[in-house]
């Protein structure tokens, strides 16, 4: 089967790489560019840990294939922070202990991007409503809910 | 886990795509959003040689109004059908429906037309489009043809459009003055509905006019609850003459039966899902 040439951006940087089409999107961004800041929870489109931004608007990325990527802009958590500086949601989800093992966290910081970035002051229960694609098994779920307002509060949808 | 491997097309024309799946030689697939394809090929419940991805084509996607009917691309993503506002104006319960489906993450990415293609029975769209009397846009290497909603599922995961043929377009008449109420149930928050119900009424003269009333997974396809329909045409719209409407939402149904609940709990869900849907219907329209 033949490998086919993509050439996206990630995190701001130009990538051109061959792929297998069959090459899931995290996968690349795992295996290829050796991002493993975003992680594989489930594998079934369930979790969201998987979860970054696709020309800005949160996906799956183990439900995309690399070749579905091409000639797009991907954002992962490893491209949030400016100059050494946290982006607002990571600070708040520190600050606000949203987080006990960790592994729902990159997803659950990517899902809320792209969800201030459509509702720039959502209520809790459109939070949780934005969330309903990430899973959480610490049940972390009400200092997430309440990072994201922190955030959305400090105007992080900007 | 990782699909068997094949090989991959993105055509930027309907043409160039149709001539790839006149192709006999290899097994193809298409790929719209890839929300439910890509589950398929991971699983390998199915291993296409060939995979056709519809993204590069302009055409398929989009939403305009054709004198009074919503004309919408079917590669035209569900978070975008859930805030268009041609959509919202003309047909809310699309709209409405739409932005129940899964999770944000799935409709910033699946697509109206592959949801519809890939006929799940459980899925939110085919009921809903049932319910709005929807006319699906196919075309094949022998032109263009237009199936009604209700004849377009055939079966369990199969519709009308064949191996060589692609779904191009969902034409929607518009219903400005019709109030909605789109109920489904889950047992979590992203789940497929165990049972959905898409309802639409019009009030003239305080009573209620018409009413149009589909089932989501109570049958192999979609399934307009027509006893229902028939008895609020000309009803009041209070709460026992709509409940009385809608104790008989299962009659004629035939629901699968699974680890979600069997063909029993399922009928009792229509009923109080339909009620549910249809005093929605009549609140939004101002009862």
């Amino acid at each position: 089967m033949a490998s086919r040439t993509i050439t996206l951006t990630v995190d701001g940087v130009s990538y051109t790489d061959d792929v297998e089409p069959r090459l899931l999107l995290v996968q690349y961004l795992r295996e290829v560019l050796g991002k493993t800041g975003t992680l594989v929870g489930c594998d079934t489109t369930n979790c969201g840990a998987c979860t970054v931004l696709v020309d800005g608007e949160s996906i799956k990325s183990c439900t995309m294939l690399a070749v579905e990527a091409d000639g797009h802009e991907v954002t992962t958590i490893e491209g949030l922070a400016t100059d050494g500086q946290l982006h607002p949601l990571q600070k708040a989800f520190n600050e606000c202990h949203a987080l006990q093992c960790g592994f729902c966290t990159s997803g659950m910081i990517m899902q809320s991007v792209s969800l201030l970035a459509e509702n720039s002051r959502p209520t809790d229960q459109e939070v949780r409503e934005g969330l309903e694609g990430n899973l959480c098994r610490c049940t972390g779920y009400q200092n997430i809910v309440a990072a994201v307002q922190q955030a959305a509060g400090e105007g992080a949808a900007r | 886990m990782i699909p068997s491997a094949f090989d991959y097309e993105a055509p930027a024309t309907v043409a160039e795509a149709l001539t790839l799946l006149a192709d006999d030689s290899r097994e193809v697939k298409v790929l719209a959003g890839g929300q439910s394809l890509l589950p398929v090929l991971k699983l390998r419940m199915a291993d296409p040689e060939l995979v056709v991805s519809l993204q590069q084509i302009d055409e398929l996607r989009g939403v305009r109004m054709e004198d009074q009917t919503l004309v919408i691309g079917a590669m035209t993503r569900h978070a975008d059908v859930a805030r268009e506002p041609l959509i919202g104006a003309h047909a809310p319960l699309l709209a409405r429906a739409a932005a129940e489906i899964a999770d944000p993450q799935v409709r910033h990415r699946g697509t109206i037309g592959g949801a519809v293609v890939h006929a799940d029975p459980a899925s939110d769209m085919p009921a809903t489009l049932c319910a709005l009397e929807a006319q699906m846009q196919v075309v094949g290497p022998s032109g263009q043809r237009t199936v009604p909603a209700a004849e377009f599922f055939e079966d369990f995961f199969t519709t009308v459009v064949e191996e060589d043929e692609l779904l191009t377009a969902i034409r929607v008449p518009s219903y400005d003055d019709w109030g909605i109420g789109y109920e489904k149930f889950t047992r979590v928050a992203q789940q497929w509905p165990i049972v959905s119900v898409a309802a639409m009424v019009r009030l003239e003269g305080g009573s209620i006019a018409e009413a149009r009333v589909a089932l989501g997974n109570m049958d192999t396809v979609p399934v307009r609850a027509a006893g229902v329909e028939a008895a609020l045409s000309g009803a009041a719209p209070t709460q026992e003459a709509v409940a009385a409407a809608c104790a008989s939402a299962a009659e004629g149904t035939n629901p699968t039966e699974d680890l979600n609940g069997d063909a029993t709990y399922r009928r009792h869900l229509a009923t109080v899902l339909a009620r549910r849907a249809v005093l929605a219907a009549v609140a939004d329209a101002g009862a």
